[in-house]
């Protein structure tokens, strides 16, 4: 009886490590892959020239800099909107309606689809002025940045302890004072690593970029016209049939995949550091 | 150091900071910052305002620009397989089915493995391996989706095509019953690819969820049970998981929510066809990769209108699975306060 008991638990457990060998194994897959066909690709090349017709030599710096431009204009505009939000439900949410109500839809855009996003940008804006743009990317990133950055805002005030608010009422400063100078202040680290998350994820986002800002081979600084970047270029030259472009979008698939990884450890050093504060 | 307190009842103790109180309480003062206070309440208001209007409105804007489609197919779009762009005839039958039964092959494969990799997290690994093997799984929730999608159609589906797909077909694929599943030809893309795919990209979101609710059960309780002679693994049979059911599940609901509307590593392997198939072998669709393949190409009114139709509804079950996994991972909370 306790023989059978020891080798159904010598059993389950060695599942149990397997199971985390081949979480492991795939996550080591995935990067190997990468670096031996991506980083043959990794030339200076790639960060100086445009991207090519399929026969001839090119680099992908048009999307890059599209990537970056998208990337960075979504930030700044989601980022001070989610941290508004998320300091109203943390700080005034208690009584009303609104709180309750936004903190729920909030939650379920967290995880909902992003090409559903995608799908939404284009009814309401690309679909009103004819064609695509760089403007409706960003108008589709921010989308995904906002519920980001209100749930870690939330999560992150709600860790200050009230004591460090009723200090400073104490002292007879005014809400917004509690506010932007302790509350904000102390929660520093951690509303910084929900504000690079969401970087994270929409640096990779392709699907809501598809019927936005679609692609252009072209170099373009004119938000107003269809815009290169890496993640739709990526699929598009990984799904032609052309060797070039192929490995072009592995070198770019490798760039964007260690930028995202490096961005997340970035984070995860952040919130550690928070923690740290915190305790 | 001597202090001596009684000194502070003499009034010229107290006449410095009476003069500083004297400067903030001043009416004017105090209104400006009452004033303040109004002006950043109101602000931050604004602001959940614009988010929930924004948010609601994408719902608002997907049923409008669905309406001619409802209007056109009613409840016909539901059952019907035909998806014909040149009669303009369309029926989400085919991408539904393939979204549900890659996410139900995703959950099958993960399910088992995040339990795996939580159970190690928690109660096998050394202490000093947990915070990088932890992190090194949430990593793999970090590589966009489109590297998996690459990764898959490059390099796993030629190998799939070539050792996995004729080890099925020998060997679950000879089961009486469930041998049409395996049937058709090896091309390695297909609903059984997209399905395993998805599954690497729902399991550090499972894993990650479950991995919490364990680290919650009690430890008294889990050294009683070891107390009692059980082994390590009755003690997570009969201890951690009934104590974690809940919040299990909801951890599940969340990664289904994911697999549901992964858009880009699905297009890539499940091959993006308009058919149904009984075999996993074939290629089939998702409503996510037909949204991606036809949405920039579709022309006429109706045939867009029936691609937002299939994204409101992948909106609507993705909505429903995910109020799902929010009110069990509440419940579970509002327990452990129950507890604490």
């Amino acid at each position: 009886m306790y023989t059978r008991r020891r080798i159904v638990n010598a059993i389950n457990l060695i599942g149990s490590v397997l199971a985390m060998g081949i979480g492991l194994a795939w996550l080591f897959w995935i990067l190997f892959t990468l670096f031996s066909k991506g980083f043959g690709g990794m030339n200076l090349a790639l960060f100086t020239q445009m991207t090519p017709a399929p026969d001839e030599n090119g680099g992908l710096l048009n999307a890059i800099a599209g990537s970056i431009a998208m990337v960075t204009i979504a930030t700044a505009i989601g980022t001070p909107v989610g941290i508004m939000a998320g300091t109203y439900l943390a700080e005034f949410g208690q009584r009303g309606w609104l709180a309750p109500v936004t903190r729920f839809i909030n939650d379920i855009l967290l995880s909902a689809p992003s090409i559903v996003i995608g799908l939404f940008v284009y009814t309401v804006y690309v679909a009103r002025v004819g064609h695509f743009s760089g403007w409706a990317g960003v108008l589709a990133l921010s989308l995904i940045v906002i519920p980001v950055v209100v749930r870690t805002t939330e999560d992150m005030l709600r860790l200050i302890p009230n004591s460090l608010r009723e200090a400073a009422a104490a002292l007879g400063a005014p809400h917004w004072k509690i506010i932007t100078l302790v509350t904000w202040r102390a929660s520093k680290a951690g509303i910084l690593t929900g504000i690079l998350l969401a970087i994270a994820r929409i640096s990779g986002e392709t699907a809501p970029l598809l019927f936005t800002a679609l692609n252009n081979q072209f170099w373009s600084v004119d938000m107003n016209r269809p815009m290169a970047n890496l993640p739709v270029v990526i699929f598009q030259f990984a799904m032609s049939p052309y060797e070039y472009w192929q490995e072009l979008a592995w070198a770019g698939a490798l760039l964007i995949t260690l930028s995202v990884l490096a961005l997340n450890i970035i984070a995860r050093f952040f919130l550690r550091k928070h923690e740290q504060i915190n305790q | 150091m001597h202090v001596n307190y009684t000194n502070q009842s003499n009034s010229g103790a107290f006449s410095l900071p009476d003069k500083r109180m004297a400067k903030i309480h001043a009416p004017s003062q105090l209104k400006r910052q009452l004033f303040y206070d109004l002006l950043f309440r109101g602000a931050t208001w604004i602001f959940t305002l614009i988010v929930l209007i924004l948010l609601t409105g994408l719902v608002v804007s997907l049923v409008i620009g669905s309406l001619p489609a409802v209007k056109a197919f009613g409840f016909n779009f539901l059952i019907s397989g035909e998806w014909n762009p040149v009669t303009e005839q369309f029926g989400g039958l085919v991408p539904i089915i393939g979204t549900l039964v890659t996410s139900i092959i995703a959950l099958s494969i993960g399910i088992p493995i995040s339990f795996g990799i939580a159970l190690f997290l928690t109660e096998l690994s050394p202490p000093w391996l947990r915070q990088p093997l932890g992190t090194a799984i949430e990593l793999l929730a970090g590589i966009p989706s489109i590297i998996y999608g690459m990764w898959g159609l490059f390099v796993f589906a030629p190998l799939f095509a070539k050792t996995g797909q004729p080890w099925l077909q020998d060997t679950v694929g000879q089961i009486p019953g469930i041998d049409f599943l395996f049937a058709g030809a090896f091309m390695g893309i297909g609903t059984l690819t997209a399905g395993i795919i998805l599954a690497i990209m729902v399991i550090p979101f499972i894993a990650a969820v479950m991995r919490d609710v364990f680290a919650v059960v009690p430890s008294m309780l889990k050294e009683s049970a070891y107390a009692s002679g059980a082994t390590t693994w009755e003690v997570i049979w009969h201890v951690v998981i009934p104590y974690t059911r809940i919040g299990m599940v909801g951890g599940i609901m969340l990664g289904l929510g994911r697999a549901l509307g992964e858009t880009m590593a699905v297009t890539f392997v499940i091959g993006n066809a308009h058919q149904l198939h009984a075999s996993l072998f074939m290629p089939g669709n998702s409503i996510a990769s037909a949204l991606a393949n036809e949405f920039t190409e579709a022309d006429g009114e109706l045939y867009t209108a029936a691609l937002i139709e299939l994204g409101l509804i992948l909106f609507l079950i993705t909505f429903i699975v995910l109020a799902c996994s929010k009110i069990l991972l509440l419940q579970l909370r509002k327990r452990d306060g129950d507890i604490s």
